[in-house]
């Protein structure tokens, strides 16, 4: 029996060592992918487990977090939601993230290894540090004016410093409260469902994930291809080109809204204008140099990001001459976003130089001590700077005594330009009226914001759309808040 | 019969004498400081991980820690003084290891109540850690020689049956019909009935074993398969067979598992038949196949114990058993720390039969290997014990026992942590369940009172019975049973 006893015994030792044998594999060989598999909830509790960092506009934190004592416990708080959701987008615990919270999402989650004192130190306590900030380039006055400049009313507005690509101003109307959409509860599907159903779509980021066909503030572009071919040597000669103007190789004839654009010297067809004027312009520059031109502004670059992705803006590479007529009056299917438009705009005002847009000054740490900071980004000549002069030479004509005389800053330099987009099947479509413009200020040596407003009215009349009426004042009133800060 | 098979034969035989000659008699230090000391270590561990649960989650040390090292303590003190005055000899690492894992399975319910408020399960289980600590006193108190229990043997598997059969006459909880109800405590007696078992099977072959290994009829080809007579065998066949039979249709397949375990390994250690492993192998895996293709329940656990993500792959979240892997796995090799994991996920089991999730996660490989080997020592301890007596119902006692310790730690940790397929069980001492810890301080305080006789200095032979393989019938089993 003592034999069998200890067979027993050897028999248990054996289960034993099955149990420590299949402990080790679960907690240890394959303790990665359970960890990683997407319906552990751990991942989730850990984030939710503290408060997240904010986001700040003019050192100012615009968003908080509030204790639920729930499982997922920490809930986004915003102050002034709807002004600044098109950059702060929303954290849900349901729904996800958007915009700078999702962007920023590591820096905020705590989960950036940039953020630990230490390196490896949280690995070892599985701590997770306390979520960093983002301290953003935002102007909170400029952001305000804009936002109060299109009252409720469709549209965006996108305001960049000229010098250093710095995103002053991003507005999307109408807009929400990103803070219905924090939180765990039945309140946040409603909202959900709400926002998304809504046909104004105000979770729409119109000023980086719209674009827009840009009427004629595309003649900026144009005019600058133009000036830099050389086609275009003395802005004050005549054109050569007619009123109507056939568009090449069909019987279409375009036309103006206005008199006196025959022949009209590119000074005059740009601060009234023209679209005969520049459909010729374009044509005779070519679809080379338009393309070179247009892309070194930033279009057709699908990889823009500051630091959440922009949507591309186009201009078409195969066009035939009555295409590329329309395209360089920005119709056709040429379509920017109205961040691009800004970019645009600050290319002239600095030079020709075209920066990359940046949202983000610098991360840093729950105390303010700072881990990143945005760094010197890639810039590209998109013009030669005395075509730029040319440029800018144009578009203060604009606003002293053309169509843009709405923007005009007593005391300021200001150059702008106005468009008014067709769109729809035939046209049919309200407009949208556009403005384009860069100021620079009584003491400043540079240019200091450059601005894009487009607003998508379907309440006003038809004949009332126009850039100078509707956007230009949006812009004033950006620019002056960037001047006076 | 060949030559070669008579031969074979009385080599087992002899074999079989000299394995079980008499223990040294050599007078066994008894060690009653030792069983203090390490009281009170564990007393001391369990008190600190009921504050580390509190720091962790609120800051503070709990406001019970006081009430409830003293509730462990004087309970343990009290077991220790019965042991001390009763079963001075008994072996001391038994009590403080009950101690410890009684201790442990406070704290880790009590955890579990702080993420369920308006439970009270910690306070529950410390009323029915004292029910059972009290019928440890009992048992150790009162049984004066463990030999007294052979001649309940029928007694105990009558009370064992009805015990078993009761819950039919009661609803099913979460599929299973093994619960009774009684005025707002729900009790399980097939816990109460193992231990019954145990002694019926031990009294039952220690008194028929040499006819249980040497009469019968042979296979004349097959003449080492030899198959007892069926006047021997078919009463315990008999009752094995109801018990398991019984819990089959209450669909507790963990405990009739347990008890397909038991008596395979309780009539191996008996006969020495290595047979009866075959044949239980072969029933095993035949029933096993039979009832995870038929019945719908069990069959639903193997599915899920092959394919564990299965119902997160559907688009249906994590089941139990994915949640608990998950548990495991976030407590690598060092754990979160007590209060600080999430297998509360788990759901409505975490506290029962999931909480080595709980031990897993939040005290990691390490402290899951820990527990392990605290079950691995105190079945280690049982089969000692049953190697050192020298009476066949002892030593089949003893086994019978620390196996059931062993098969059920076995069954539903392997369950939770995806080695076998998952069978409902409490994980001995450490989950909740009122029935099961008083079940294994029963269980415990036999083996005290067993492993007293073992080690008890100065044994004569008519005090302890020589085992002999050819012993003298007349038992009052075999009695009675012939």
């Amino acid at each position: 029996m003592t034999r069998h006893i200890r067979h027993a015994a050897a028999f248990c030792a054996l289960l034993l060592v099955a149990l420590l044998a299949n402990a080790l594999r679960v907690q240890v060989v394959q303790s990665g992918t359970y960890d990683g598999n997407p319906a552990n909830r751990r991942d989730a509790i850990a984030r939710y487990a503290q408060p997240r960092g904010d986001i700040l506009v003019g050192g100012v934190p615009v968003t908080g977090s509030r204790d639920t004592g729930e499982q997922l416990r920490y809930e986004r708080t915003y102050r002034d939601g709807p002004l600044y959701a098109p950059v702060t987008g929303f954290a849900s615990q349901v729904y996800g993230t958007t915009f700078l919270e999702h962007a920023g999402d590591d820096v905020l989650s705590g989960a950036d290894p940039l953020l630990s004192a230490f390196p490896l130190w949280n690995d070892v306590t599985r701590g997770r540090p306390p979520g960093g900030n983002l301290v953003t380039t935002l102007n909170p006055a400029a952001q305000r004016a804009a936002y109060e400049g299109l009252d409720g009313r469709k549209g965006a507005v996108a305001a960049i410093e000229p010098s250093t690509g710095r995103v002053l101003a991003l507005v999307s109307s109408p807009s929400y409260d990103p803070a219905v959409l924090s939180g765990n509860d039945a309140g946040a599907a409603r909202a959900w469902a709400r926002l998304n159903g809504d046909p104004d779509r105000p979770m729409l980021n119109r000023a980086v994930r719209q674009t827009y066909p840009p009427g004629s503030t595309f003649k900026v572009v144009t005019a600058a291809a133009a000036l830099d071919a050389g086609v275009v040597t003395d802005l004050d000669a005549a054109t050569r080109s007619p009123d109507p103007y056939r568009l090449p190789g069909t019987t279409t004839r375009l036309t103006n809204e206005g008199e006196g654009c025959e022949d009209a010297p590119l000074r005059d067809a740009f601060e009234w204008s023209c679209n005969t004027v520049f459909a010729k312009l374009g044509v005779d520059t070519g679809l080379a140099r338009m393309t070179r031109t247009a892309q070194a502004f930033g279009f057709n670059d699908t990889d823009v990001r500051i630091p959440f992705a922009v949507a591309p803006s186009t201009f078409d590479t195969s066009l035939d001459r009555a295409q590329l007529a329309l395209s360089s009056i920005g119709q056709f299917n040429t379509r920017a976003t109205p961040l691009q438009m800004a970019m645009v705009s600050a290319a002239v005002a600095d030079g020709g130089q075209v920066r990359t847009p940046y949202l983000v000054e610098r991360t840093t740490r729950q105390g303010g001590a700072t881990v990143a900071t945005a760094g010197s980004r890639p810039s590209r000549q998109a013009m030669y700077p005395s075509t730029a002069r040319r440029m800018r030479e144009l578009m203060e004509g604009v606003v002293r005594e053309g169509t843009g005389t709405n923007a005009a800053i007593p005391g300021a330099v200001v150059g702008g330009k106005t468009g008014t987009a067709q769109h729809g099947v035939g046209n049919a479509g309200i407009p949208y009226a556009w403005f384009v413009s860069w100021a620079r200020g009584e003491r400043d040596v540079e240019p200091r914001v450059a601005v894009a407003v487009v607003v998508e009215d379907g309440s006003a009349r038809r004949g009332d759309i126009t850039g100078g009426g509707m956007a230009a004042p949006i812009a004033r009133a950006v620019m002056e808040a960037v001047l006076g800060s | 019969m060949t030559k070669a098979g008579v031969g074979a034969r009385a080599g087992a035989g002899a074999t079989v004498a000299a394995a079980d000659a008499p223990a040294p008699a050599a007078r066994l230090p008894r060690r009653r400081g030792v069983e203090l000391s390490l009281i009170v270590l564990a007393v001391l561990l369990c008190v600190y991980g009921y504050c580390a649960v509190g720091l962790a989650k609120t800051g503070t040390v709990p406001p019970g820690a006081a009430g409830y090292g003293a509730g462990l303590g004087v309970l343990a003190l009290l077991a220790h003084l019965a042991v001390r005055l009763r079963a001075p000899c008994a072996d001391p690492l038994l009590l403080p290891i009950a101690v410890l894992l009684n201790g442990i399975g406070l704290v880790l319910i009590y955890r579990l109540d702080l993420e369920t408020p308006h439970d009270r399960a910690a306070p529950t289980q410390l009323v029915w850690s004292t029910l059972g600590v009290a019928l440890f006193i009992l048992v150790v108190a009162a049984l004066r020689d463990h030999r007294e229990l052979q001649r309940y043997a029928y007694l105990c598997v009558v009370a064992a049956l009805a015990l078993l059969a009761l819950p039919i006459l009661f609803p099913a909880v979460n599929g299973a019909r093994i619960w009774i109800r009684i005025a707002g405590f729900s009790i399980q007696p097939g816990e109460f009935a193992k231990v019954l078992l145990a002694v019926f099977f031990a009294a039952y072959l220690a008194a028929n074993r040499t006819a249980l290994t040497y009469a019968g009829r042979r296979f004349s080809r097959f003449d080492r398969l030899q198959l007892p007579t069926g006047r021997v065998l078919g009463p315990i066949v008999t009752i094995w067979l109801l018990s398991v039979g019984v819990l089959v249709l209450e669909r507790d397949l963990g405990t009739s598992l347990l008890f397909f375990g038991l008596f395979v390994v309780m009539l191996y250690v008996a006969t020495g038949r290595t047979g009866w492993i075959a044949v239980g192998l072969l029933l095993a895996s035949l029933g096993a196949v039979a009832v995870g293709r038929l019945e719908p329940h069990v069959h639903s656990r193997v599915e899920d114990w092959l394919h564990p993500f299965a119902t997160i792959e559907a688009g249906q979240g994590a089941n139990q058993l994915a949640q608990s892997l998950f548990s495991f796995a976030a407590g690598g090799v060092t754990g979160t720390g007590l209060g600080l994991g999430h297998s509360v996920l788990i759901g409505f089991a975490a506290k029962s039969d999931f909480i080595l999730a709980t031990a897993g996660e939040e005290l990691g490989l390490a402290g899951l290997s820990a527990l392990f080997l605290l079950y691995g020592l105190l079945v280690e301890r049982g089969y000692r014990t049953g190697l050192s007596l020298r009476d066949p119902f002892g030593r089949l006692l003893a086994t019978g026992l620390a196996s059931i310790v062993a098969l059920q730690a076995f069954v539903i940790a392997g369950g939770v942590t995806g080695l076998i397929p998952l069978t409902g069980m409490a994980m001995p001492f450490l989950a909740q369940g009122g029935s099961s810890v008083v079940t294994n301080w029963a269980i415990v305080a036999l083996l005290i009172r067993v492993s007293h006789s073992a080690r008890r200095p100065g044994r004569t032979p008519s005090d302890a019975p020589r085992d002999e393989p050819h012993g003298t019938p007349g038992d009052k089993i075999s009695g009675r049973s012939g």
